[in-house]
């Protein structure tokens, strides 16, 4: 390969520092998670931006990682389905997800959990969304707020009622004292 | 994808000065339409110049009493912005109008004024387009063109600009701010920065070889009330069919820009002045001239009740 069509970046994956010496600039952040580190839960559904799977948590905000070169990622903090829970202990999305059966096939599941997460924070961090009716006002947590904010994350077993109800549940854990 | 290589541009006027030292080198920042466009092969440049680490991520009081966005501010972040919320909030609305939330957390606000079409001919090689293979023809007209423009086309092209942030920023009268590889600095209206297809539907904005665009800013408050009204074929995550832009003052006078009915965010200021007769009188004005296929004429009407219930809150 030519050396100037490849670079060298480090970022972190879930807590540990990950180095590619020469990673073929081409690589999107999603390839770099499944194909180099063989962190296969970060799902390739359209790798086109266009269904959520691929959705990963890069400095605290979600993002498609497929639509992002890993270059881009110099010092960067990445978690991914496998850095929230492990199956010995989920993250408290994650229990909701199979507690309320939030999915059928499951290849979606894991951007859908990632987005879910972060859409909790963006509530909390008063980021509005075309829903909001106030713009000025701290934007509230709703079902009408979680579908709005989920819908950059397709599920085409047609999960979506019981994705709901577990982000709603997963709030409740994670946010006691709330209400809905 | 094509091989390209890949720098990490350190300030703007850096930045700006090696794309132009690279013949075909382009921009990254958010990356999200370009990537999209090289994975499918219709963008190949041999070189990205990285943009993420040169600053511009700031919205700062201008001078004049409005905001000075930097190019690099993510539309989630542009979005949330307390001022903007506040004092133009049609922009806020037209933002949160536009892709998904992971989306809007890597789209910057040059990036967005810079996405290109998505007009189905234009994302597939296989078909001839204007804009992507200059003198290639036009497989959109006479075909499948329920998406594209009704006004402003040209025998060339009837491609539509995609965004909603520019529909707003047309009718606030933001202004485009850019570096030259030189160094040198200019200040482009918005009005003027996006461009009709003409013959040349390839060139779209008026941005120069290696010219950055370093801010957007907005003048000072307009007061009245903001509205974004985007109609889609699905209620989230969909390009517009048509959107309206206006702002509305106590006295029924204000401003109008329609998206997804032409080449740029389209506002006739003439058409502005019969705001206060109501949405026929003003697309009486805004829609002269509208040349639809038989596929999208349904824009026409559309757009008037669109504005109605705009106007109606």
């Amino acid at each position: 390969m030519d050396p100037f069509e490849s670079a060298r970046v480090t970022f972190d994956v879930n807590g540990q520092s990950c180095t590619f010496e020469a990673l073929d600039t081409r690589t999107t952040l999603l390839d770099a998670l499944r194909e180099h580190l063989h962190l296969t839960g970060t799902k390739k559904g359209c790798d086109h931006g266009q269904c959520g799977a691929c959705t990963v948590i890069v400095d605290g905000r979600r993002l498609n990682a497929c639509l992002t070169l890993a270059v881009m990622h110099e010092g960067a903090k990445v978690t991914t389905i496998e850095g929230l829970g492990t199956p010995e202990r989920l993250h408290p999305m994650q229990a909701a997800f199979v507690q309320h059966d939030g999915y059928q096939c499951g290849y979606c599941t894991p951007g859908q959990i990632c987005s879910a997460v972060a859409v909790l924070d963006e509530i909390r961090a008063g980021i509005p969304s075309h829903v909001t009716a106030d713009l000025t006002a701290q934007p509230l947590f709703s079902v009408d707020e979680l579908r709005e904010r989920m819908s950059g994350n397709l599920c085409r077993c047609g999960a979506y009622s019981n994705i709901a109800e577990a982000v709603v549940a997963a709030r409740e854990q994670l946010e006691p004292g709330t209400t809905t | 994808m094509k091989p390209f290589s890949y720098e990490r541009a350190r300030t703007p006027a850096e930045a700006a000065a090696a794309v132009e030292r690279r013949p075909g080198a382009k921009f990254i920042a958010g990356g999200t339409n370009l990537l999209d466009l090289m994975k499918l092969g219709i963008e190949a440049p041999p070189h990205l110049v990285d943009v993420n680490g040169i600053g511009l991520d700031r919205i700062e009081p201008t001078p004049e009493g409005g905001l000075r966005i930097g190019a690099l501010v993510r539309n989630t972040d542009l979005a949330a912005d307390a001022r903007v919320r506040r004092d133009h909030a049609v922009l806020s609305r037209a933002l949160l109008a536009g892709a998904s939330g992971q989306l809007r957390n890597r789209a910057t606000t040059a990036g967005n004024l810079l996405q290109r079409t998505r007009c189905p001919y234009f994302y597939d090689p296989a078909q001839a387009c204007n804009k992507r293979q200059p003198g290639s023809g036009c497989s959109a007209i006479g075909g499948v063109s329920r998406q594209l423009a009704v006004i402003g086309g040209s025998t060339a092209c009837i491609a539509t600009h995609p965004s909603d942030m520019a529909v707003a920023l047309r009718v606030l009268d933001a202004q485009v701010e850019t570096v030259q590889p030189d160094g040198r600095t200019r200040v482009i209206p918005i009005a003027d920065f996006h461009r009709l297809p003409g013959n040349t539907p390839q060139a779209e904005t008026a941005l120069e070889p290696g010219e950055l665009i370093t801010a957007v800013t907005l003048p000072a408050p307009l007061g009245g009330r903001h509205v974004y009204r985007k109609v889609r074929d699905r209620a989230s995550y969909a390009f517009a069919l048509v959107s309206v832009a206006a702002v509305v003052m106590p006295d029924g006078r204000g401003r109008v820009a329609l998206g997804g009915v032409a080449h740029k965010p389209w506002r006739v200021e003439a058409a502005d002045a019969a705001l206060p007769q109501g949405a026929k009188a003003v697309m009486a004005t805004l829609l002269a001239g509208a040349s639809p296929t038989p596929e999208n004429a349904f824009k026409l009407p559309l757009a008037e009740r669109t504005l109605a219930a705009a106007l109606q809150g």
